[in-house]
C-alpha cells in the first residue's frame, strides 16, 4: 500500500525522463543512420571522418580550448580576490548578475562596441593605431565568448576557495613557503575540483556555440554547434546533423568523465 | 602589502567594468537620437515609444512571458514530484541512476537539446510553435527544479514526518501540512530559476519554434542579424530592469532560505 502510493510520485517524473531525456538521445542516434534521402546507411559516419569535418572538429576544439584557457586565466584571480573582499556575497551576486541578462543582448552590444566606427575602434584611432577590422574575426569571437563564460568559471572556483580551510595557508606560511609556493603547492591543488567543474561548465558550451559564431564571427568560425544548426535548419540534412551531434555527445561524455570529481561538483 | 591590495582592487574593478560595460553601453545608446551606436547626438525617448507602439513586438513579449510562466509552473509541479520520488527511493543504485539522468539535460549543450527535441516533435507529430516551445521549456526546467528542491528534502529530518504520523496525520496531511511547507523556499527558488532559464533561452527555442511563433530571444537574434537598431537597445534596457527586479526577488527568497536553514541548525 505504502510503496504503491509512493510510486505515484514517480509516474510524471519518469514519464518526463523517458520522453525528454531518453527518447531524444535514442532518436539522435537513430537519425544519424539515415542519409538525406532517408536510406539506412553509415555514410554520415564515413563523411564525418573526411578532412573537411575533421578540420572543423579540430578547430572547434581549439577554439573551445582557447576560450576555456582565457576564462580560467581571468577567473581564477578574480575568484581568489573576491574571497578576500568584505561583503563577498554581494560582490558574488554582482558577478552573477550579468549572466541573468539575455545572452543575445550582450552579444548584440559587442556589434556596436567592435564595429568599424564603434568604441573600440575609436579608442584605437585615438591611440594612433588606426581603425581595424575587429568584428567578424577570430579575436572578437574568442573575446565575446570569454566575456560570456567568465562568471561560469568564477563561481565554482570561488566555491572551492571558500570551502578550503584557511589554516592550511597559515601552516604553509609558517613552515616558510613563499606566497607563490603556497599558491602552487597548497591553494591550487586544493581548489582543483572547482577549476575542473569550471572548465567543464565552459568547455562543453564553447564547443557548441552557434549564435555567437553567426553574430560576432560572421560565419568565419565554424564550431560543432554551428555545423549542427546548419544541417538541421538550413540544409535540412538531419542525418549528418545528428551524426555530428553523436560525436558532440561522445566528446561531452569524455569531458565529464575527465573532469568529474569523486565528490559532489562545486556547482 | 598595501600596494598589493591596491593592485588587486584595481584588478577586480577592471573585471567588473568589463562585465558591465556592454550592458551600460546598450542602455546609454538607447537614448541616442542619432540612430546608431557610434556617436551620441541627443537625448530622446523615441526608441522606447517605438517599442511600445510595435504591436508585433508586444505580442512576442507576451508570448515569452506566457511561455515562461506556464512552463515554470508546470515544471515546478513535475520537479517537486520528481524530488519527492527520488528521496523516497531507498536503493542507492536506483537513486544515483535517477540523479544522473536528471543531470543529462543540465549538462547537455543547447544545440543538442534543440536538435533532439526537433526530431522528437516532428516524429510524434507535434506542430512547431507554441506547444513545442512550451513542452521543451518544461522539459529543460524540470531538472533545475529537482536540483533546487532536493537539498531541502534531504535536509528535512525524518523525525518530523514520523512525529506527524504518530500524531495521526494521514499521508496526504503529512505531505500538505509538513513536507510541502518545509520545502516551500526550495520550490520558490526552483520556480524562479525555471522562469529565468525560460526567459533566457535562445538556442533550444530557435530549433523548435516554427515560422509563426517567436520569443524575445529569437526575435532579437533575427533583428541583430540585420544590424543595429536602437529599438533593440531600448528593449534591452527594459529587459535589464525587469531582470534586476527578478534577481532582487530571487535574492530575497534565497536569503529567507538561509534564515530557515539557520533555524534548522539551531534546532
Amino acid at each position: 500500500m505504502q510503496t504503491k502510493s509512493r510510486n505515484l510520485y514517480l509516474i510524471p517524473y519518469v514519464l518526463w525522463m523517458v520522453l525528454f531525456v531518453a527518447a531524444p538521445i535514442v532518436l539522435i542516434f537513430y537519425y544519424s543512420l539515415f542519409d538525406i534521402e532517408g536510406n539506412l546507411t553509415l555514410a554520415n559516419y564515413a563523411k564525418f571522418f573526411t578532412p573537411v569535418y575533421m578540420q572543423m572538429t579540430l578547430s572547434s576544439f581549439w577554439y573551445a580550448f582557447l576560450i576555456t584557457a582565457f576564462s580560467l586565466l581571468i577567473a581564477y584571480p578574480t575568484a581568489y580576490l573576491l574571497t578576500k573582499t568584505k561583503h563577498k556575497q554581494l560582490w558574488l551576486l554582482l558577478i552573477i548578475l550579468p549572466t541573468w541578462i539575455n545572452l543575445l543582448l550582450k552579444a548584440y552590444a559587442f556589434l556596436g562596441i567592435f564595429g568599424t566606427y564603434g568604441t573600440a575602434n575609436n579608442l584605437l584611432a585615438w591611440l594612433g593605431a588606426g581603425r581595424q577590422q575587429i568584428l567578424f574575426t577570430d579575436f572578437s569571437f574568442v573575446f565575446v565568448s570569454v566575456y560570456i563564460f567568465i562568471p561560469f568559471m568564477i563561481l565554482p572556483i570561488y566555491n572551492s576557495l571558500e570551502e578550503m580551510n584557511p589554516s592550511l595557508i597559515d601552516a604553509a606560511r609558517d613552515l616558510g613557503s613563499s606566497q607563490w609556493e603556497t599558491f602552487k603547492k597548497v591553494i591550487f591543488p586544493l581548489t582543483i575540483s572547482g577549476v575542473k567543474s569550471g572548465c567543464q561548465a565552459v568547455f562543453i558550451p564553447a564547443l557548441s556555440l552557434f549564435m555567437i559564431t553567426r553574430l560576432i564571427a560572421g560565419n568565419r568560425v565554424i564550431t560543432l554547434g554551428t555545423a549542427i544548426e546548419q544541417h538541421f535548419l538550413v540544409t535540412q540534412d538531419w542525418g549528418m546533423g545528428a551524426t555530428i551531434a553523436v560525436f558532440l555527445i561522445i566528446a561531452m561524455a569524455i569531458i565529464i568523465l575527465l573532469t568529474n570529481n569523486r565528490r559532489r561538483s562545486a556547482r | 602589502m598595501r600596494k598589493n591590495s591596491k593592485l588587486s582592487n584595481l584588478y577586480l574593478v577592471l573585471v567588473f567594468a568589463i562585465l558591465y560595460a556592454p550592458i551600460f553601453y546598450l542602455m546609454y545608446y538607447s537614448f541616442n537620437s542619432g540612430g546608431t551606436m557610434r556617436e551620441f547626438e541627443g537625448f530622446t525617448l523615441d526608441w522606447y515609444k517605438e517599442v511600445f507602439q510595435d504591436t508585433r513586438l508586444l505580442i512576442i513579449v507576451l508570448n515569452t512571458l506566457i511561455i515562461a510562466l506556464l512552463s515554470s509552473a508546470i515544471s515546478t509541479i513535475i520537479g517537486v514530484l520528481g524530488a519527492l520520488a527520488i528521496t523516497y527511493v531507498k536503493r542507492r543504485r536506483t537513486k544515483n541512476t535517477l540523479l544522473t539522468l536528471n543531470n543529462v539535460l543540465i549538462v547537455s549543450p543547447d544545440v543538442i537539446i534543440g536538435a533532439s527535441f526537433l526530431i522528437l516533435f516532428t516524429m510524434i507529430g507535434i506542430k512547431l510553435g507554441f506547444t513545442s516551445v512550451l513542452l521543451s521549456h518544461i522539459a529543460f526546467s524540470v531538472p533545475i527544479v529537482v536540483i533546487m528542491v532536493l537539498p531541502k528534502l534531504e535536509e528535512m529530518s525524518s523525525s518530523l514526518v514520523d512525529a506527524a504520523r504518530d500524531l495521526g496525520a494521514s499521508r496526504r496531511e503529512v505531505l500538505t501540512k509538513v513536507v510541502l511547507p518545509y520545502i516551500t523556499p526550495g520550490i520558490f527558488a526552483g520556480f524562479f530559476m525555471a522562469l529565468t532559464y525560460s526567459l533566457d533561452d535562445f538556442a533550444v527555442t530557435f530549433f523548435v519554434t516554427g515560422n509563426g511563433f517567436s520569443t524575445l530571444s529569437v526575435e532579437i537574434y533575427s533583428l541583430a542579424r540585420q544590424g543595429i537598431s536602437l529599438t533593440i537597445n531600448a528593449l534591452s534596457t527594459l529587459i535589464f530592469l525587469v531582470t534586476i527586479l527578478l534577481v532582487v526577488g530571487y535574492y530575497f527568497i534565497t536569503q529567507r532560505n538561509n534564515r530557515v536553514k539557520g533555524v534548522a541548525i539551531r534546532k
